[in-house]
């Protein structure tokens, strides 16, 4: 059954089974792959989208419910607080091998928009969902600070 | 140069004015034949230039990378060797990721080594083509070579400051002789413009915005995708399996079955039944609903708890001598005080965030792979013996690797994607699901250890004991092999630096039950664990300051050589002469780490300070951690202080990465990390059973030092994981008296230390 939604301010009309999640929509059928698999229950983040704005994690997000949302992959994220984001992390440097850093990127870009001076404890509890195995945390931690005192 | 690839660079030099460079015509020079590259064989292997540096009319240097890139920085590390003795304008670098094949060498990118084992023969190679870019400046400016020079991508005539560029260079300089290496002459180090300079990654622009490709991320024409339901259990086989109602799931294709695995492991897949679909939830949803009956192998009586049981008491029994000083057992029973400790660590899961997934594609006699793999070589060697095709047939295309920390030096996963490949006709991605890399691993090896030592009156030790017991990875390669090799007995248990009259040490046999492989550091985790507490027990019981005591324990700076006290030790591949170990070099680290944490301060209640030194992979490193435990047990971890001596360093801001990303790699595994078996089968399955740091546990502070060094360059993708658990368990103690002897410290569920009321007595 065709499913018509709207990602990065793009219609895009996909047919896939019924309950498919929307992340397997976007990197199978879309082939959009920035968005990247990491457990497949709601426990790394590595899928982190936004959904009007929301962090929500597109791995347990059927696509078939998002008729009429305002998808944002880490392929079209933009504004203040996400250009200030990728900023950030070019200049601290902070991926390693780079795979969890969508859904990082995802979720430091939705918390930098909904609160422009994050303290250390605002920056664990939006973060504390997204697993990075390089161990990027303090560089991220560094990086959400910096781009915060250039938003 | 063709008309149609004429064109004119108008390049304005300060102080010339408007200079256009000339076009230099390669066919308008009659040159000798060139003869056969005289760098075939260089130290590190074949530094021929055109090997690994393509300069193309534009001016792109395009430089191949043989290594596999997983997070460690290694494009542009390699791209700073070369680059700096080509003089190439940074600006214009690309990398090109080589395919697994010979003519680049050894391209197992694990072990530590990608920098130790290439920074010669590269710089080798980008100085050579730099000798004739200019060969070509002065051939066509009539000049002696040594009136020209080169800089950021030109060379200069410098009689009049004209200059051109490599891209017009490129093709008259491709003809002349490659120069040998005695005729080559490399910078010195206060000329590095890029080695030793933290010029920024050449991945990460393209990964903020979503860019390139991992294994999981490639696409191929008229592609299926497929997940892959494998035997609980090593070696068990699949029986009867009903695939009807998988063939209902919208999006399924079919089913493959896959060949059941027979012992030893190798890099063989598990055998099981492949789902294939039209997408990968198609496929995982399809493989939900199959009905399979899976038999017993012979791995079925396995269970992790009764096992680590058996392989304590095997470590209290006398073992196999490794290496051996004096007369350790008469000084043991002569001693004033002697104390024993018993440790444990289980078995770990890499756990890189991308799990494995491989893309084949079968053409009826070619295989071409892309996949996110350590080591394109032995991939293709291992498709060539199960396929049994030549291997001239295979490709092996490696992809980023969304981190690997040895799991992908594995690649039973391509193995699986070129045999359904085979079978569907179709080009096929292989996508593990987080509970099938969970589940399905190359294990860090579990680990019983026996510390004994006699201490004298003034608490000086007198006699050091350490026995090993733990199943060895070679148990994956062949089968029933159960003594530790001297490779793993190498790794931080016969290197043990410890300047003792009497030394022991000794491993005990233990047979492998699941597939055992590499993780990042390998035996050094648990050898770290053991020697680096126990040398903090050994100072608790002589009431001395741990870091004032190990020093003593490390002694007066001196080389080691394991192998005049009967111990067969490799000293990861290099040798001794190039590499000692060398005590100075510890101790320094040792005082650095410790000035840096301001070792000795005062510490409220429930904070503790913990230290310890380790060399691994030819680097030395100490660390120094904070703990703070409240009253109902909470830890957190508030600094970490690290001070790194790796001789030669390429990109400081590679190397602190590094070693943020393994300490805290192994204070995961330490505080949360256990796979367990019941069964013959791996119990835990996702991230909330198989746990790891997340960012509020992280510590709050960290620093590292990297100690100024001339030395050649050595490992730092792995040395500062084995430091990490015992300055942890050594923190722990010293703020609570809670020794830890037993990984993990608090495990998947829990979230607070469990501190037994008869330690606070």
């Amino acid at each position: 059954m065709a499913v018509r939604l709207t990602i990065n301010g793009e219609p895009k009309t996909v047919d896939a089974a019924p309950g498919t999640p929307l992340l397997w929509v976007l990197r199978d059928h879309l082939k959009m792959t920035g968005t990247k698999f990491g457990c497949g229950v709601a426990q790394c983040g590595a899928c982190t989208v936004h959904i009007d704005g929301s962090p929500t994690r597109s791995c347990i997000t059927p696509h078939d419910s998002l008729d009429g949302a305002e998808i944002k992959t880490i392929e079209g994220v933009d504004g203040r607080a996400a250009d200030a984001i990728r900023e950030a992390w070019i200049e601290n440097q902070v991926p390693q091998c780079g795979y969890c850093q969508s859904g990082q990127i995802m979720s430091a870009a939705a918390l930098l928009a909904e609160n422009p001076s994050p303290s250390d404890a605002d920056i664990d509890s939006a973060m504390s969902g997204n697993l990075c195995r390089c161990a990027t945390y303090m560089s991220i931690r560094r990086a959400i600070k910096d781009a915060a005192s250039k938003v | 140069m063709t008309g149609s690839g004429l064109f004119v660079l108008g390049v304005t030099l300060a102080g010339c004015s408007n200079y256009v460079e000339p076009d230099v015509d390669a066919n308008a020079f009659d040159l000798p034949e060139a003869g056969p590259s005289p760098l075939t064989e260089v130290k590190g292997g074949d530094a021929t230039p055109t090997l690994w540096i393509a300069i193309e009319e534009d001016g792109t240097v395009k430089i191949t990378c043989h290594r596999s890139e997983m997070g460690q920085q290694v494009w542009t590390s390699m791209a700073q060797i070369v680059a700096d003795e080509l003089d190439a304008d940074w600006d214009n670098v690309e990398i090109v990721q080589a395919e697994g094949h010979e003519r680049y060498g050894d391209q197992n990118t694990d072990g530590s080594r990608s920098v130790r084992y290439n920074f010669h023969r590269l710089r080798i190679a980008g100085a050579a083509m730099k000798q004739m870019l200019i060969g070509a400046a002065a051939m066509y400016w009539e000049l002696d070579p040594a009136q020209c020079s080169a800089a950021e991508g030109k060379v200069s005539n410098d009689q009049n400051s004209d200059t051109l560029s490599y891209g017009n260079l490129a093709e008259l300089a491709g003809r002349l002789q490659i120069p040998a290496e005695d005729e080559i002459t490399l910078k010195q180090p206060d000329e590095w413009r890029f080695i030793n300079k933290e010029v920024p990654s050449l991945t990460i622009p393209k990964l903020v915005k979503g860019e390139g490709t991992f294994g999981i991320d490639v696409d191929r024409p008229n592609m299926v995708y497929a997940v892959v339901a494998r035997p609980p259990q090593v070696f068990g086989r699949t029986g009867s399996v009903d695939d009807a109602a998988t063939l209902e799931v919208p999006g399924v294709l079919r089913t493959v079955r896959l060949p059941d695995a027979r012992p030893p492991a190798v890099f063989n897949a598990m055998g099981g039944v492949a789902v294939v679909a039209e997408d990968t939830w198609a496929a995982i949803e399809g493989r939900n609903a199959l009905a399979v009956t899976w038999r017993d192998g012979p791995n079925a009586g396995y269970d992790s708890e009764s096992y680590g049981e058996a392989m304590k008491a095997t470590a209290r029994r006398r073992g196999t001598m490794r290496r051996s000083r004096g007369d350790t057992a008469s000084a043991l029973s002569s001693a004033a005080t002697r104390i024993e400790a018993e440790y444990y660590a289980p078995h770990l899961s890499q756990s890189p965030m991308e799990p494995p997934a491989a893309t084949a594609e079968w053409d009826g006699d070619t295989l071409t792979c892309w996949a996110c793999v350590q080591d394109p070589q032995s991939t293709r060697n291992v498709l060539a013996e199960v396929l049994g095709i030549d291997k001239e047939n295979i490709t092996v295309n490696a992809t980023w690797l969304g981190g690997a920390f040895g799991r992908k030096s594995k690649p039973d996963f391509v193995v699986e994607a070129a045999l359904i490949a085979k079978e569907v006709g179709r080009p096929v991605k292989v996508t593990w699901t987080r509970e099938d890399e969970v589940a399905h691993g190359f294990y860090h090896s579990v680990s019983a250890q026996f510390c004994e030592a006699g201490l004298d009156e003034e608490g000086n030790c007198t006699a050091y004991l350490h026995r090993t017991v733990f199943p060895p990875i070679a148990s994956t390669f062949v089968d029933g092999m159960a003594t530790p090799t001297d490779g793993e007995m190498g790794l931080g248990a016969t290197d043990v630096p410890f300047a003792v009259p009497n030394l022991r040490v000794e491993s005990g046999d233990a047979k492998g039950h699941l597939r055992i492989g590499w993780l990042r550091s390998v035996s050094n985790i648990y050898h770290a664990f053991a020697v680096q507490s126990f040398a903090a027990e050994m100072a608790h019981a002589a009431g001395r300051d741990q870091k004032d005591y190990l020093l003593d324990l490390i002694g007066a700076d001196r080389k080691i050589d394991p192998g005049t006290e009967g111990a067969t030790y490799s000293n990861y591949d290099a040798s001794l002469e190039e590499y000692p170990i060398e005590t100075a070099r510890l101790r320094n680290v040792v005082n650095i780490a410790a000035n840096m944490a301001d070792w000795g301060r005062d510490m409220p209640d429930g904070r503790g300070l913990g230290i310890a030194a380790h060399r691994s992979f030819l680097s030395y490193i100490a660390t120094v951690i904070e703990v703070a435990v409240g009253e109902n047990g909470e830890l957190s971890i508030p600094g970490v202080w690290l001070a790194v001596d790796a001789g030669t360093v390429i990109n400081p801001r590679h190397v602190r990465a590094q070693m943020e990303g393994g300490t805290i790699y192994g204070l995961s595994n330490a505080l949360y990390g256990e796979i367990t078996a019941r069964g013959g089968a791996v119990v835990q399955d996702n991230f909330p059973s198989w746990r790891l740091m997340r960012m509020g546990e992280a510590p709050r502070a960290f620093e590292v030092e990297i100690v100024r060094s001339n030395a050649p360059p050595a490992g730092v993708g792995e040395p500062a994981t084995p430091p990490a658990a015992p300055a942890l368990a050594n923190a722990i103690f010293n703020a609570t008296g809670h020794r830890i002897r037993t990984l993990p410290i608090i495990g998947a569920q829990g979230s607070r230390l469990t501190i037994p009321q008869t330690d606070n007595a």
